[in-house]
């Protein structure tokens, strides 16, 4: 069990020990890959442009996910949650022309939501994975039938401030891309340097040493489910600013990429254990790989397949690196080895 | 300071304290006082009730019944809590539950009443600073390649029981629970372990060891107490008993167990 090895003094050991430098090298060698195999998409600047563009919103909530599973918990209900804000911001844009108070009023919903998740998991005992799935259904319900399953247009946001501030152009730079960076370094505090992350990291480690310790398991938890609604909501406004749409489905395409993000990126599936900047290089891992597919000839449909591949890949080579007997294909070579 | 009367009065005073786990009975009716700078060796079976015990006190659980005073005060059983006896001094090192595996080293040190600032952020630094002079001066771990970062996974057993136990001479506790902590532990180590237990009444600090080897109660605790099947079997000072004596009045007990239990 306790295992006194390995003490790495080598400078290639010691580089890897930097957060997400491993994780930054995968993302490195795959753009390098397809400037290889799609040059003219590639080499040029445009399509780091629409990734940037593209990715703020899964990489938020991709953010708040990684402290979900540190606390040893999983979200699924943030596709619903990016809808609900989204409608709210288009409604209350398009019915009373509200801006900044349509963008706090989704982040309010996406909150409420939020926290109601949260009670759902800690006050009636579900273990998150069913009850978030529930929860994607019920709130996904509910915007459908708050919406009348129509969708709603708002081009003529562009120009206005808070498009500009939130998803304008910083020359070519979308701004967005910036927010995003912005949250990750918040969420980065939180988890390492803040009482809060603590919490999250000793729960998601041993629920029993979090009691013990005196740490209200419940309170955070729910804390943790609201942060959460807080950071789907706001990647529901990041993308109803840059598409300048609502529809009830808005949302759903980032159920597999953003949990395949935060796993790619080194987050214990186990808990207690989680990479901030893994899970920023996850998010642009996963938009490459489906840019990068199309882009090189590979038909569309096969790109969820490549995701899947590497998602479960990745999400083995981590276990391996944390512990290779969570592995049992490895323990078995590893014990077929010793004798 | 000036010596008060306080000094006389017991750590802690359970009064008739009882606890169920809905239908199960775990601690009937128990009255037990723990007084300064003592050592009490708490012995009893599996299920006697002595986790159940330990809990009540370091306000982990509420008991079902019966009062608690720490230092002549009555606890609220409604608003005590872990956090609340770390306020009272009383410090608890469970054998397997103390320590977040994964994390460093420092972590552990702090979790649950980190040095913080107004907004919450830790003071990295400090904790680092602090737990390093933990390491080195209160539980001496030099050299062995462990630092402050080290996770708690690659520490061995005895080393474990040695950040628990400095942790809790750090935050100054006047009781410390030791939750069995020589289990699982190669010789040497245990030895260290006792040495530490005599160091808390060297310190004027006062001990709850939780033991299943006799032997090594009868060696270092200043009073018995005996737990079965949720009560009280036997309440009595060390010197009072040879350890030929208690392993009989321990064999006794589990000769009458069959028949009671009928």
């Amino acid at each position: 069990m306790a295992h006194a090895d390995k003490a790495p003094s080598n400078p290639v050991a010691g580089f890897f020990k930097i957060e997400g430098t491993a994780i930054a090298l995968v993302f490195v060698l795959l753009v390098i890959l397809f400037m290889l195999t799609a040059p003219r998409a590639f080499l040029g600047y445009r399509v780091y442009m629409s990734f940037m563009a593209t990715v703020p919103p899964p990489m938020i909530i991709a953010l708040g996910l990684t402290l979900v599973v540190v606390a040893g918990e999983m979200d699924l209900s943030f596709p619903s949650v990016v809808a609900f804000a989204s409608y709210v911001f288009c409604q209350l844009y398009q019915s009373y022309d509200l801006t900044w108070l349509a963008l706090v009023a989704a982040l309010v919903t996406g909150t409420v939501m939020g926290f109601i998740n949260g009670l759902v998991v800690t006050k009636l005992g579900i273990p998150s994975l069913i009850a978030t799935l529930g929860m994607l259904f019920l709130w996904g319900g509910l915007v459908t039938v708050v919406s009348n399953g129509a969708s709603l247009a708002i081009p003529d946001i562009e120009g206005r401030l808070i498009h500009t501030v939130l998803a304008g152009r910083i020359g070519v730079i979308p701004v967005q891309f910036l927010w995003a960076l912005a949250v990750a370094v918040v969420v980065w505090l939180i988890l390492n340097r803040h009482r809060f992350g603590e919490s999250l990291l000793f729960i998601g480690d041993n629920l029993k040493v979090a009691k013990v310790v005196g740490i209200a398991i419940d309170r955070e938890k729910i804390k943790l489910f609201t942060l959460m609604g807080l950071l789907s909501a706001l990647a529901g406004v990041f993308l109803t600013l840059e598409t300048t749409t609502y529809f009830s489905q808005a949302g759903m395409g980032y159920l597999l990429t953003v949990v395949a993000a935060v796993f790619i990126g080194g987050t214990s599936i186990f808990g207690g254990a989680g990479k901030v900047v893994g899970t920023v290089f996850g998010a642009l891992i996963v938009a490459i790989i489906e840019a990068g597919l199309v882009a090189s000839g590979v038909a569309g449909f096969w790109t969820r397949f490549y995701i899947g591949l590497v998602f479960i890949v990745s999400v083995t080579m981590n276990a391996a690196i944390e512990d290779p007997d969570k592995v049992p294909l490895l323990r078995q070579l590893r014990s077929r080895a010793r004798n | 300071m000036t010596v008060t009367p306080a000094a006389a009065t017991p750590i802690v005073r359970l009064e008739n304290v009882g606890k169920r786990y809905g239908k199960v009975v775990s601690l009937k009716e128990v009255t037990l006082e723990i007084g300064p700078n003592e050592i009490v060796g708490l012995i009893g079976d599996n299920g006697a009730g002595k986790s159940t015990l330990i809990k009540v006190l370091t306000g982990v659980e509420p008991p079902t019944s019966g009062t608690l005073y720490v230092r002549g005060q009555r606890i609220d059983a409604a608003s005590y809590s872990v956090k609340e006896a770390h306020k009272l001094r009383i410090e608890t090192v469970y054998q397997d539950s103390s320590l977040g595996e994964k994390q460093p080293l420092w972590r552990n040190f702090f979790v649950g009443r980190p040095i913080t600032n107004r907004f919450g952020f830790i003071d990295v630094k400090a904790e680092k600073r602090i737990a390093e002079a933990i390491m080195r001066s209160t539980i001496g771990f030099r050299g062995v390649g462990l630092d402050v970062d080290t996770p708690v996974s690659r520490l061995s057993g005895g080393e474990r029981q040695g950040v628990a136990i400095g942790r809790a001479m750090h935050f100054d506790s006047d009781l410390i629970v030791l939750d069995e902590p020589t289990v699982a532990l190669a010789l040497k180590e245990v030895q260290k372990v006792l040495d530490f237990i005599r160091s808390i009444k060297a310190g004027g600090r006062s001990c709850i060891y939780i033991e299943h080897n006799i032997h090594h109660v009868h060696e270092v605790c200043d009073r018995l107490v005996v737990l079965d099947r949720g009560e009280i079997a036997l309440d009595a000072p060390t010197s009072s008993m040879t350890y030929q004596e208690l392993a009989d009045f321990l064999m006794s007990l589990h000769h009458r167990r069959p028949v009671a239990a009928s």
